[in-house]
């Protein structure tokens, strides 16, 4: 059976392509720390030695629109293209090709369904920055197939919190009762509280400090309970309008059994807390 | 009221290079426009596929044709979809790093919990 090696679950912070290959004359103050933290957890991943990536995120009104929109979807393809005009605008993000894993898509989309779980999937699917920082931060050499699961964080109605969790817990099966080899990372991204296009936007902190504080517990100590009683799908509105990202992260939760991060780390930036977890299932020398 | 359509508007110009710099210059003429020969446009079928229904109201066609931004946030439009777009539009005339977004906040300072609901 596939090793499961790595679960990962961070925030896919946009500007950190840019911030972290600026000149030094237009480098930004907080470049440095956030540097060296990114580079701290990419070590992590590195450690695990992955031979394929299952990658979580959320298509950002880019692939997928309203006429046709999916709550959880699977890529299967050979390769995939990612980032998007308008993020090479707003951003500075590179245009990048990552291989895919289509036997590994296969096997989650036909045990997925037989689960219960009725998958979308795409055959040419192109990844946006949800799929691509985590891409830059912890794998920059882009060398390792991938299989894209993309949620709905964005376009209610969205699934209720217990599905998402139950989407990483499946995950976590399906990946280790695979009849490979392989050794398989999780890597999902999300949000603390955020706000994009309201009046808390673009402050010194993310929009409610507080809600972070509480979730990195949650996420650190894998308290999957206190996660599911500390919020509903009307509770993500208040602590930022763009904070059900923080489903992506609940899913994680799942990914990782529930149990405590083997590595927490968190960066205040200005306008959203980055934060950074990784979890060993079979220790750090699996 | 049709949420859908103002989202297809702000989606369909921002993913668009050449229908951004036009939307920026003449906002009126492009959202006349766009109504007339793309708001029926299904995305992903050809244009002989058309739908049949869709059209602004007089409030939505008026928020779009004045770049109005806080009127869309209290129509209900998407607003990373919102903010997005005007991020491309307006954002090159500030000369602070995320000036532009400061003043979008400060303008919609007046909002608090909870914001129009954005489900289509």
């Amino acid at each position: 059976m596939a090793n499961l090696v790595a679960v990962l679950a961070t925030t896919h912070h946009p500007f950190f392509y840019r911030a972290s290959t600026a000149p030094p004359e237009s480098r930004p103050d907080f470049a440095d720390e956030w540097v060296r933290k990114v580079l701290s957890y990419r070590e992590t991943l590195t450690l695990a030695n992955p031979d394929v990536l299952v990658m979580v995120g959320s298509d950002h009104f880019h692939q997928l629109w309203y006429d046709n929109m999916p709550q959880f979807l699977i890529g299967k393809a050979p390769y995939y293209d990612g980032n998007y005009y308008n993020e090479e605008r707003e951003f500075g993000l590179p245009r990048m090709r990552l291989k895919g894993h289509e036997e590994l898509s296969a096997y989650l989309l036909r045990q997925g369904l037989d689960a219960g779980f009725d998958f979308a999937f795409s055959n040419e699917l192109r990844v946006d920055h949800s799929i691509t920082c985590p891409i830059i931060t912890t794998r920059p050499q882009a060398d390792l197939p991938i299989v894209p699961v993309y949620t709905n964080i964005f376009a209610p109605p969205l699934p209720q919190p217990p599905r998402y969790v139950a989407l990483g817990r499946l995950l976590r099966e399906l990946v280790t009762s695979w009849p490979r080899s392989e050794r398989v990372a999780i890597i999902g991204t999300g949000h603390l509280s955020l706000e994009l296009g309201g009046p808390r936007q673009f402050g010194p902190h993310g929009p409610d400090p507080d809600f972070d504080r509480r979730a990195v517990e949650w996420i650190a100590n894998g308290n999957i309970e206190g996660a599911l009683a500390g919020v509903t799908l009307d509770s993500l509105w208040e602590p930022g309008n763009a904070t059900h990202g923080f489903l992506d992260f609940m899913l994680m939760m799942g990914a990782a059994g529930g149990v405590k991060a083997d590595y927490a780390d968190t960066l205040d930036l200005f306008h959203t807390m980055e934060a950074y977890f990784t979890w060993y299932p079979k220790g750090q020398n699996a | 009221m049709s949420k859908y359509l103002l989202n297809k508007f702000l989606f369909t110009v921002d993913r668009d290079p050449d229908l951004v710099e036009r939307y920026r210059a003449d906002p009126r003429g492009t959202v006349t426009w766009w109504e007339a020969e793309r708001a029926n446009v299904v995305l992903n079928l050809p244009q002989i596929e058309r739908s049949t229904w869709l059209k602004f109201t007089d409030v939505e066609r008026e928020a779009l044709a004045t770049h109005d931004y806080v009127k869309l946030f209290e129509l209900g439009a998407h607003p990373f979809l919102t903010l997005t777009l005007c991020i491309a539009l307006f954002e090159r005339d500030y000369a602070e790093p995320l000036g532009f977004q400061r003043e979008y906040a400060a303008r919609l300072k007046h909002w608090s919990l909870p914001y129009p609901d954005i489900t289509t």
